[in-house]
């Protein structure tokens, strides 16, 4: 038993290091996974969400007179580790959690909801949390999986001139909880327009998927949609181009889509398409902010070559969207060393339209956000975005549309009332 | 011929070829087992490490350049803009030869004579530390290997196999990649290679000498050390080249070392001790899943890969318990 | 001086067949026991709990699992994952489908279905050997989570196919579920955890545990003296996968009350468990305990260290564990190739001789 109370001897020193006084800034911890094999995807996300805090420090003194003390945390996208850096960063008054894995978020769920935390999963975790009345807690604005499958439905109905009936759809998706969330909504949308769809799962890793590129190539399904992780997105990008299946007839979600997943595969990769909720480039006001006050300051969390990629974009909205609904919760409670409790009520309050996003730097960076107590998921639209190989950008192709409510509302209905039955949550009711 | 057989051939071919590269990781297994009985599971982090190391050499990357960035407050990244993939390949082997002389020095030297689980668990130990040491010293970022192999289906076969089908089918021909093929052709070269290297060099021999037997080579004066550095180092070429390959598709990254567990069930089928069995238990694994994968899988609900590796080759051990190749168990009370 | 027993003392049966022979031992056990079951409880708070004593108690439930089939009974197993998701998921189905069934008896049954499980797995056992098992053993890993991923049948047919654990309450107070205290949860995974390591440390020093170490050593051997392979190493197996289950219930029901099964259960999982049982001493209950310790604990003492302490990048940190970890086992194996609790074992001896060694 030694070596045991040595370890726990030394484990307390080291916490009572490590956790300090909780201080009395606004503080944002970071769960971001720059290590293990999601790594590739981690650090741009984990980069831009912690250069924007940094230039809010830097350049406003935080939000509302208040600094933002930014705590970072390794996950390796591993759940128990996730585990972990919540126990250890929440005691230090944490504001709000961006799980980033799908597995921490369903792990944050019920245990932010009894803490009193929010938890912001941003396009991904679980859907139907985008029902405020049962999920308090949860919020997942802009958009949600279901959202996404539909939206790229809706972009496959405007190019086949609105008429879908007997086309295939191929689904091909990482074989986990991730990957088989657009399933449902897919099946009740095939049934709507009359499409086929095929299913091709892929099993974690995923580098080899010979078999679901040769079956697409042997069925030849009018569409293939994507939902990818990790390396599976690159070999599938490689294997379409090898394939010669048609690239802009191949469209990802958002998971499926950075500069990472399509630029090993070269010129193969052009035309690819995906669905994104925000902006893409760095053709914005904000970046020459950043680059002055972070990037050339030498306060970067990367080498600064991220800026401007389709994670590290996403990190930073992801930033801001919480910046902005800690500062309606200041507004709010009238306070501005607000609690987590009160920046859930930020975040349920939150509005942000396009005269505000151009104030902050980002005009038409993302769609109107509008979220309230029964629908944490915002406005729920997406934009399509095309690969360009020769410029090796991204760039928009469609304005942000909505996604067919009809079908996802329902489903969004049907899962959180299995949800709250099977723990015994009453509802709230919205004012 | 219908399409329905043509597309058969075509699933089986690719699982040859996909056979084939499974066939590339478990080399790397079985020469480190025939000649030393360790079963090394960092060989498929040492592709990944090899890889980045070829790439990092390539592009210009400066080693450590994160670690040294934070404790010095610099910020380094590349040395210059990089060299030819032939120097980098030359360069990357000679780290490979410098990582098996330490480790035979700093680890294996001390583990003689322990029993094989030891030795099996000294590797895990090292694949923990290349995986740190590989990001630490070339960072975690996806990196694109180019050097400059050509990939995608192949025009000339799609058009050989298109008169095949019957008239009127609508059939487009056979897809095969051409990596997949140079892959297949380096393979050959490879086994060629190390089959004339243990028959006709003098190292060659002591190796084959140490595999059948160590105390028996060791009284005719064969140095246990030096041998296992070449293995060891031969391993690391073969974890290159295999990691080259893999890399060639989806970028160096993190996932390329789990490629071993795609070499595990090809070794148990095959026999760790054997070379030809590395190469013909991998074809039958290739074609064997992807054959299930296209008749059963989709009854079942498909990505049965992965299982049915393992299951194939738990039902070949069921009648040779010591794989299709490998050395007949004798067992003396 | 402290540490008694230099010669055969013993005049009964009884003192004879004693668990712990040795009174110093038996007064540490007590007093850790004491210790953990009656003060810890008033200090534990979330971070305890959820980061450092669950994994640890867990895990060891696994690695004492995994050490009897391949420490007691020499079956390399790289399942053990599998194993743990029959569990949980037998937790799952168990306590959604007989929501009054109580918490206790949906872990043990459980680990009974786990045990079940674990002897169909066995079967190959009986004719592929050593490093040919282990990886015959990985099918049964691959297999299972593909199983759990894709009947959804298994986990009652949600939209995106993780499960999570209900709320469920021993004498009224819930151990598992979001309002579970973490002393609850702690003392609940205790008990299962004291309970069946003290079982286990009696079973290898039975008819059972001797018949198992008999295989291990030399099986050709042991079937000509006449110990039955086929039930010795099915029951291995059997009690094996029991423990594994009984962890893998716990894991999802209490410690982390939600998981999918590609990741939680995942091959890494399986080698995992592995690394616990050879870095704390193969054929060791002690050392299924340091095992689990070293691997869970360490990774989170070097991360408040390094990242608490000094301030350092977490990417780097991270690295750096790795490094650490990897270069550690190593270490270890060179010092001691049999594991810490060798290391032990030969302090121990060498107490009982002490002051006269010769």
């Amino acid at each position: 038993m030694k070596l045991k109370s040595l370890i726990a001897a030394s484990l307390a020193a080291a916490m009572a290091l490590g956790a300090g006084a909780v201080s009395a800034d606004l503080t944002f911890p970071s769960l971001s996974y720059r290590t293990g094999p999601y790594a590739p995807n981690g650090i741009p996300f984990a980069d831009g969400y912690a250069d924007y805090f940094t230039l809010l420090n830097e350049r406003d003194g935080g939000i509302g007179g208040e600094k933002i003390n930014f705590i970072e945390c390794e996950t390796g996208y591993n759940t128990e580790k996730g585990v972990e850096c919540y126990e250890s960063t929440k005691g230090q008054g944490a504001l709000v959690y961006q799980p980033l894995s799908t597995g921490i978020t369903y792990q944050l769920i019920p245990k932010a909801t009894a803490d009193d935390i929010p938890v912001h999963s941003m396009g991904y975790g679980r859907t139907s949390a985008a029902n405020g009345k049962v999920f308090s807690h949860i919020f997942n604005y802009p958009g949600t999986y279901w959202d996404a499958a539909s939206i790229i439905v809706k972009h496959i109905l405007d190019q086949e001139g609105g008429d879908v009936n007997g086309k295939t759809i191929a689904l091909v998706y990482h074989n986990s909880a991730y990957g088989k969330e657009p399933i449902r909504t897919l099946e009740e949308l095939a049934k709507k327009h009359g499409f086929n769809l095929t299913l091709l799962a892929v099993d974690h890793p995923g580098q080899e998927q010979k078999s679901q590129w040769l079956q697409i190539r042997r069925e030849r399904p009018d569409y293939v949609l994507m939902w990818g992780w990790g390396v599976m997105n690159q070999v599938a990008v490689q294997e379409a181009a090898n394939t010669r299946f048609p690239m802009d007839h191949f469209i990802g979600v958002w998971w499926s889509a950075s500069e990472n997943d399509v630029l090993p595969a070269g010129d193969g990769a052009n035309g690819y398409k995906a669905i994104n909720f925000h902006g893409v480039g760095k053709g914005f006001p904000l970046y020459d902010d950043l680059q002055k006050h972070v990037v050339d300051a030498g306060k970067a969390a990367g080498d600064g070559s991220n800026l401007g990629t389709v994670l590290y974009n996403r990190g930073m909205y992801a930033a801001m969207l919480a910046s902005e609904a800690a500062r309606t919760a200041q507004e709010i409670h009238g306070v501005s060393n607000i609690t987590s409790a009160q920046m859930r009520d930020g975040m349920e309050a939150l509005k942000i339209d396009q005269a505000r996003m151009a104030e902050i730097g980002l005009p038409n960076f993302g769609p109107d956000i509008n979220v309230s107590c029964d629908s944490h998921g915002g406005p729920g639209q997406a934009a399509i975005m095309q690969w360009d190989a020769g410029a090796k950008t991204w760039s928009l192709i469609t304005d942000y549309t909505g996604a067919d409510r009809e079908v996802v509302d329902a489903l969004i209905m049907e899962d959180s009332a299995a949800y709250a039955a099977e723990n015994s949550i009453t509802p709230r009711t919205c004012g | 011929m219908s399409p329905m057989i043509l597309n058969t051939i075509e699933v089986m071919l690719n699982g040859l070829m996909t056979g084939v590269m499974y066939s590339l990781v478990a080399l790397g297994f079985v020469l480190i087992f025939k000649a030393s009985g360790i079963f090394n599971y960092a060989q498929g982090v040492m592709a990944l490490f090899a890889a980045l190391t070829l790439v990092g050499f390539q592009s210009g990357q400066i080693p450590f350049s994160h670690l040294i960035n934070v404790v010095f407050g610099t910020d380094y990244h590349n040395w210059g803009p990089g060299m030819n993939a032939f120097l980098a390949i030359l360069l990357t082997m000679a780290v490979m030869v410098l990582l098996a002389w330490l480790v035979e020095r700093l680890v294996l030297r001390h583990l003689v004579n322990q029993e094989p689980i030891i030795l099996f668990m000294a590797t895990i130990g090292l694949a923990f530390f290349m995986e740190g040491l590989g990001d630490m010293m070339w960072g975690a970022n996806i990196k694109v290997l180019d050097i400059g192999l050509p990939s995608g289906g192949s025009f000339w076969w799609e058009d050989v196999t298109r008169v095949w089908a019957t008239e009127g089918s609508d059939y487009y021909g056979m897809y095969i990649d051409v990596l997949d093929l140079w892959a297949a052709g380096i393979a050959i070269v490879l086994v060629v290679a190390l089959t004339l290297f243990s028959q006709y060099t003098k190292t060659g021999r002591a190796l084959r000498a140490v595999a059948d037997d160590h105390q028996a080579a060791l009284t005719v004066g064969i140095s246990l050390r030096t041998i296992w550095i070449v293995v060891w180092s031969i391993a690391g070429f073969v974890a290159l080249v295999a990691g080259i390959m893999w890399g060639s598709k989806s970028g160096i990254q993190f996932s390329l070392s789990l490629i071993a567990l795609k070499a595990l069930p090809v070794l148990i089928l095959g026999g760790f001790t054997s070379i030809p069995g590395a190469i013909v238990g991998g074809l039958i694994i290739g074609v064997g899943e992807k054959l299930f994968e296209f008749t059963i899988g989709p009854l079942i609900g498909g990505a049965t890969e992965n299982w049915f590796a393992y299951v194939l080759a738990l039902v070949f051990l069921m009648f040779r318990p010591q794989g299709l190749y490998g050395d007949k168990i004798i067992e003396r009370v | 001086m402290f540490y008694r027993e230099s010669g055969d003392f013993k005049t009964s049966y009884a003192a004879d067949q004693q668990t712990f022979p040795i009174r110093f031992d038996r007064i540490v056990i007590a007093l850790v026991l004491v210790f953990a079951f009656a003060v810890v409880p008033f200090f534990i708070n979330d971070y305890w709990e959820k980061s450092i004593l669950l994994p640890f108690l867990v895990w060891s439930l696994a690695a004492l699992g995994l050490n009897i089939l391949t420490g007691y009974c020499g079956q390399v197993s790289l399942g053990t994952g599998g194993f743990m998701a029959v569990g949980a998921y037998a937790c799952y189905k168990l306590t959604t489908g007989f929501p009054d069934l109580n918490i206790i008896f949906v872990i043990l049954l459980s680990g009974g279905i786990t045990a079940l499980v674990g002897i169909v797995f066995g079967l190959p056992s009986l004719r592929i050997k050593g490093f040919y098992l282990a990886v015959a053993t990985l099918a049964s890993q691959f297999f299972l989570v593909w199983l759990f991923n894709k009947v959804p049948w298994f986990y009652n047919y949600s939209a995106s196919g993780q499960i999570s654990m209900p709320e469920r309450t021993l004498f009224g107070t819930a151990v598992t579920g979001s309002a579970a205290t973490p002393w609850a949860t702690y003392l609940f995974s205790l008990l299962f955890v004291v309970v069946f390591a003290f079982i286990a440390r009696n079973l290898t020093r039975g008819r059972l545990g001797r018949s198992w170490m008999a295989i291990r050593d030399m099986d050709i051997a042991a079937e000509i003296i006449g110990v039955p392979p086929l039930q010795a190493k099915l029951s291995a197996f059997a009690v094996s996968s029991f423990y594994i289950g009984l962890s893998g219930a716990l894991f999802f029901g209490v410690y982390l009350g939600a998981v999918e099964p590609t990741e939680a259960f995942g091959i890494d999982k399986s080698f995992l468990v592995l690394f616990m049982i050879i870095i704390g001493g193969l054929g060791s209950i002690f050392g299924s305990f340091v095992g689990a310790a070293f691997m869970t604990l360490l990774p989170v003492l070097f991360k408040n260290i390094m990242v608490g302490g000094f301030g350092w990048p977490t990417d780097m940190v991270q690295h750096f564990i790795f490094m650490l970890v990897g270069g550690l086992i190593m270490f270890f194996l060179i010092v001691e190739p049999h594991g810490l609790a060798q290391l032990w074992r030969v302090t121990k001896e060498k107490l009982r001789l002490w002051p006269f060694p010769h």
